[in-house]
């Protein structure tokens, strides 16, 4: 093996991990270096190893050398063995082409050099440099984790149901992490005694994984009894479906049944919208889990045949200076990397991520949310949803190896110290280029008709994916056909892997060819593994051996239905605290977040009408994303927005989804959104479910959400949970994202948030001052969204009233326009939190206020030429607050 | 008249082509995407214009630009360098941009495009303003707004003045940030040959051919489209 080393006279990676490291405490670091390295196996000649330099070494920023210099404590750090090294196959892939074959292996690293030399220096590259769940660290020179020439896997297990006791099949289910229950090992033995047989280890995982919690939402459709002895027949039928299905709209094309959820744009197109969490990973590994997660919903997208166009992300952390328990990576490390990987997936695919939100609460220092969501646009009508018999089973994009085993499993436990050892195979890092070629293969493949039915590989994966397209029709596919990233993978492993970057297409036998040629146009990989065969049988074979043969119904269809009793809590009120107006804007709440969001590319494409910040310095905030979808025509846009509060939902989990879903579709009115084609999603994130009082809180939470959505006519299209959110028995705070989507009638109109001129007249409108807290949404609301929204031409901002009150919203509003205002808000007012509330600057008074004839509005003040925020007792300049919202 | 065609390359992890071909076919050009396998053994002089859009080819893994670089002068120097000897526009944009400048075709003194001073990759709409009149894309132009998005694109003289600035980061009145986004030596964030038919740079005029995709389009303002680059470029094609 040899070794290069790069080293860059002014690397901004090293400025920032040291501050890092004197931010944690390491108060004797004086400096920190960082090299990047490069290790190649196979004899390299001169002549190799320079044009290796010349292919990787910057020559106006970089030198490179072959020798190990000395100097400083050196901590070096290379990824696992399985670990996805994109850097790696890039490297190993251009220097075969350019004919550098004596290069037979290549692997990246890092090499830190600490001074002076450090007694803490494991604990620093724990903290700060490495995660071992992806990283192997070394404190001398490091040996990367060649994949050795290992012989294929062909062992098979049996694994043994037949005649245990119900404790035995308990420690089973345990011992093979498979989180299925009692009731429902005993189905599966039962099963299996009729057939006479055991199952074999692909048969019990492939089951285990379709019958987890991630896949078969299974609290959400279980059967709950309540402490007053009523019962809820499934939260998903009893209030989320049911709400749409009462709503009837016509503009909603699919709710519920597909990998996201579509509606109507324009006479011509269909837009789809998933959103999902990616939880449990980005705690362990943050980059990789949050990389995965925008991967893994773009996917979603592309399995319902639309063309990927934005992307958003709402991230809960705990504070940065939070303490975190032990075998838990601290707040500040788990933020910068998930931000890192949000940021990576997204800005490589080419996708604009343009609406979302950052929270700290306390409550996130073990479990951090990630919810990420992907918008898609498609030619209406153009999803083909049918395998038929005699397709093949085709396979697209990335390699199989052996990572995220058992993902969907391990999303439906809790977690303690010991989750991060035992767990580092569930954990992927992305390879966001793959994915890339996916997407542009998948359009024009749609466009061509080159498949009946198409899906992604997500958790559980193939075996996910095949068995869900094959549930009516069946199939028949070869293992030993999967391409694999290095051999040595057992059948189950192969059936199991949720390796990034995959689709499966049902693709008609005579479109193969032109599948393949378009394919290599974009260096995409397709595979044949089989055919759907007509018989409602699942068959998986390894070489000569059948490895899984199970009836479709059963395995869809066989779990049991699970009784669940909840206990409903009495409600608190809600109070936030009391802090005065630059106490609010400096809480990380609520102050900017240009330094996170900045780091999106919020542009690419070219259909971002509104963005994250605009305003007169080009910093305030929005409270929505407008885009025009790639490819429509006219002036009709698409408003995503969000809303999410899970301090209420700590008080009062009812209330926390009427406003969440008033907070949501607020937003969406605000710059111009229709309040009458709104579709929304819900995305629950909840400890374990299993507790009473936790499940108390989610009826109450989902009663909410049929309660709002009702009552504003915004029918759920999609949603997803994400439970068992705890760790060593300590549960996040109930936290219900709601994401709204909807039309915005004309892109040159959009309305933001920023002050325009002064002078103008500005009102509250909505819920009035001095109105109580109450456990309801005002009965004029839907209303009053209406009316605005036709108010919209005499309105020249508009923002929501949500976090921090009434004053924190006049004060972005005069941050955004960098103008003055001045309001007849008294002190008790400032920062009481009411739904329905937004303020309004207005230039034509007279319509304004003939528009809004009935509903609540009130004239609070007016905007001024000076640049300072007036409220009744008390003055700031414009100055104080910008001070304190960027601090 | 009869419009010129542009030879837009693509490589895997490209992801700016389609602006770029709005861009041009706004500005009065036949646009093509293809990417480097489809053209070998072909002329690229069958075309007007050569563009180098975009995106983040080869997942920049090996630093941006890179391995694009690597391609188009192990098996396209000739075309490349042809190309831009017989005087014809030729683009690149960010992505390609840095693929020019690590592939030594831009600019005629040694230099690179380093990671931002700043750390990481941005996003945020700046203001242009040419400078001379060398070069063909932005003679004459007015200074015009459009969004940078990278992470590697602080331009780096390895000694001396170039003498090749074709575009400087400027200050957006009232913008409260830096103008310039990366720390580039001197504010550059375009380069031309001696020619003037080359240009480079790190922002994207493509993402703004529409008054409404300007940050400030509700406050009344626009500032000056970056569509105005593209027809420079297809006058003289």
């Amino acid at each position: 093996m040899t070794t290069l080393t790069l080293r860059s006279h002014d690397d901004p990676r090293a400025r920032a991990l040291y501050e890092g490291a004197r931010t944690l405490g390491f108060d004797r670091l004086e400096k920190l270096e960082v090299e990047d390295l490069y290790f190649f196996q196979g004899e390299l000649s001169p002549t190799t190893a320079r044009q290796l330099e010349e292919l990787l070494c910057d020559p106006v920023t970089q030198e490179a050398r072959w020798d190990r210099p000395e100097g400083g404590q050196i901590v070096e750090v290379v990824l696992r063995p399985g670990v996805t090294d994109p850097v790696a196959e890039e490297l190993l892939r251009s220097a075969h082409a350019a004919g550098l074959a004596e290069v037979e292996g290549a692997a990246s690293g890092t090499r830190y050099r600490l001074y002076p030399p450090q007694e803490e220096a494991e604990r620093l590259a724990t903290l700060l440099l490495a995660n071992t769940v992806v990283h192997q660290v070394s404190f001398g020179a490091v040996e990367p984790a060649w994949v050795k020439d290992a012989r294929a896997s062909h062992v098979v297990e049996e694994v043994s149901l037949l005649g245990q006791s119900p404790e035995e099949l308990e420690q089973l289910s345990r011992e093979r992490r498979s989180a299925l229950d009692g009731a429902e090992m005993l189905a599966l033995q039962a099963h299996f005694q009729a057939l006479g047989r055991n199952p074999t280890d692909v048969e019990f995982e492939t089951l285990a994984q379709t019958w987890s919690e991630h896949c078969l939402h299974k609290t959400f459709r279980a059967v709950i009894t309540l402490a007053d002895g009523s019962t809820v027949d499934g939260l998903l039928n009893a209030f989320l479906k049911k709400a749409t299905d009462e709503l009837h709209k016509p503009w909603v094309l699919s709710a519920f049944v597909d990998n996201a959820g579509v509606i109507a744009f324009g006479d011509k197109h269909e837009l789809s919208f998933k959103v999902e969490t990616h939880n449990h990973p980005s705690a362990l590994e943050p980059f990789g889990g949050a990389n995965t997660g925008v991967g893994g919903v773009i996917r979603d997208v592309l399995g319902v045949s639309a063309r990927p166009i934005a992307v958003t992300d709402v991230l809960c952390f705990a504070p940065p200076d939070t303490q975190a328990p032990a075998g838990v990576l601290p707040p500040r490390r788990i933020r910068d990397g998930v931000v890192a990987g949000v940021e990576d997936y997204g800005n490589k695919m080419g996708l604009p991520t343009v609406n979302g939100a950052v929270l700290y609460h306390p409550g996130y220092v073990a479990n951090p949310l990630v919810y990420c969501g992907c918008l898609g646009i498609a030619p209406r009508g153009s999803h083909p949803r049918t395998p038929r018999k005699g397709d093949f089973v085709v396979v697209l994009g990335g390699r199989t190896g052996r990572d995220g085993l058992r993902g969907a499993t391990f999303s439906s436990m809790t977690m303690d110290q010991e989750t991060s050892s035992v767990a580092g195979a569930s954990v992927q890092i992305g390879h966001p280029i793959v994915e890339k070629g996916l997407l542009d293969v998948v359009a024009r493949a749609r466009d061509e008709k080159l498949y009946h039915a198409i899906t992604d590989c997500g958790a559980g994966g193939l075996s996910s994916a095949v068995g869900e397209m094959a549930s009516e029709v069946g199939a028949d596919v070869e293992l030993a056909n999967v391409p694999l990233k290095y051999p040595g993978l057992a059948p189950w492993e192969i059936w199991l892997s949720e390796a990034q970057e995959r689709m499966v297409m049902a693709v008609p036998q005579d479109k193969l060819e032109r599948l393949g040629a378009l394919c290599s146009l974009y260096g995409v990989e397709p595979t044949v593994l089989g055919l759907f065969t007509g018989n409602g049988k699942l068959v998986v074979r390894h070489v000569d051996q059948v490895v899984l043969e199970l009836d479709c119904a059963f395995l869809h269809k066989g779990c049991p239905r699970r009784t669940m009793s909840a206990v409903v809590r009495e409600p608190r009120p809600y109070e936030p605290p009391a802090r005065t107006l630059t106490e609010w804007l400096r809480d990380p709440n609520v102050a900017s977040k240009e330094g996170v969001v900045r780091r999106y590319d919020h542009e690419v494409l070219g259909q971002t009408a509104l963005k994250p910040f605009a305003g007169a310095a080009l910093d305030g905030p929005m409270d929505a994303a407008v885009l025009k979808p790639l490819g429509t025509p006219g002036p009709l846009g698409a408003v995503l927005s969000c809303g999410i509060n899970p301090w209420l939902g700590e008080c009062d989990p009812y209330l926390m989804a009427l406003w969440a879903v008033d907070e949501a579709v607020r937003n969406a009115v605000a710059v111009g959104g229709d309040p009458d084609r709104i579709a929304i999603l819900d995305n629950f994130c909840w400890g374990d479910p299993r507790k009473p009082e936790t499940l108390g809180d989610l009826v109450e939470a989902c009663r909410g959400c049929y309660d709002a959505a009702r009552f504003f006519g915004a029918p759920f299209i999609s949603g997803k949970d994400s439970l068992y959110n705890e760790y060593q028995g300590q549960s996040i705070p109930p936290t219900l994202l709601i994401s709204a989507l909807t039309l915005h009638p004309d892109i040159n109109r959009v309305t933001t948030s920023d002050l325009k001129q002064p002078g103008h007249a500005v009102y509250l409108v909505g819920t009035p001052l001095h109105a109580p807290l109450e456990r309801d949404l005002p009965e004029w609301a839907p209303r009053l969204y209406r009316g605005l929204h036709k108010a919209m031409s005499c309105v020249s901002a508009c923002h929501d009233a949500s976090e921090g009150g009434i004053a924190v919203a006049a004060a972005e509003m005069c941050i955004g326009g960098r103008l003055g205002l001045e309001l007849a808000l008294p002190p008790h007012e400032h920062h009481a939190e009411r739904p329905c509330r937004l303020l309004v600057e207005v230039q034509d008074e007279a319509r304004f206020e003939k528009a809004l004839k009935g509903l609540p509005h009130q004239l609070l003040g007016r905007t001024l030429a000076e640049p300072e925020l007036r409220l009744e007792d008390q003055t700031w300049s414009l100055d104080e607050l910008l001070e304190a919202w960027k601090a | 008249m009869k419009q010129p065609r542009a030879l837009v390359l693509y490589a895997p992890g490209t992801n700016r082509e389609g602006e770029a071909c709005a861009a041009l076919e706004l500005a009065g050009a036949r646009p093509e995407v293809v990417s480097l396998p489809e053209l070998h053994g072909r002329s690229w002089l069958d075309y007007q214009m050569l563009v180098l859009p975009g995106g983040f080819s080869y997942a920049d893994a090996l630093g941006a630009g890179r391995l694009w670089a690597l391609e188009l002068r192990q098996h396209f120097a000739e075309h490349v360098h042809g190309f831009i000897a017989a005087g014809r526009p030729v683009l690149g944009i960010c992505n390609g941009f840095q693929a020019l400048v690590k592939g030594g075709f831009l600019p005629e003194g040694k230099a690179t495009l380093a990671p931002n001073a700043g750390g990481h990759f941005q996003c945020r709409w700046v203001r242009l303003q040419p400078q001379g009149d060398r070069c063909l894309w932005t003679r004459g132009l007015e200074a015009f707004d459009c969004p940078i998005a990278h992470g590697e694109g602080r331009f780096l003289p390895a000694e001396g003045d170039p003498g090749c600035v074709a575009l400087t980061y400027a200050r957006l009145d009232g913008d409260a940030h830096p103008a310039n986004p990366n720390g580039s030596w001197h504010d550059t964030a375009g380069v031309t040959n001696s020619q003037g038919n080359v240009l480079g740079l790190m922002p994207h005029p493509e993402n703004h051919l529409f008054p409404w995709q300007h940050p400030r389009h509700a406050r009344g303002q626009a500032g000056g489209l970056g569509l105005a680059l593209f027809r420079a470029g297809v006058r003289h094609a």
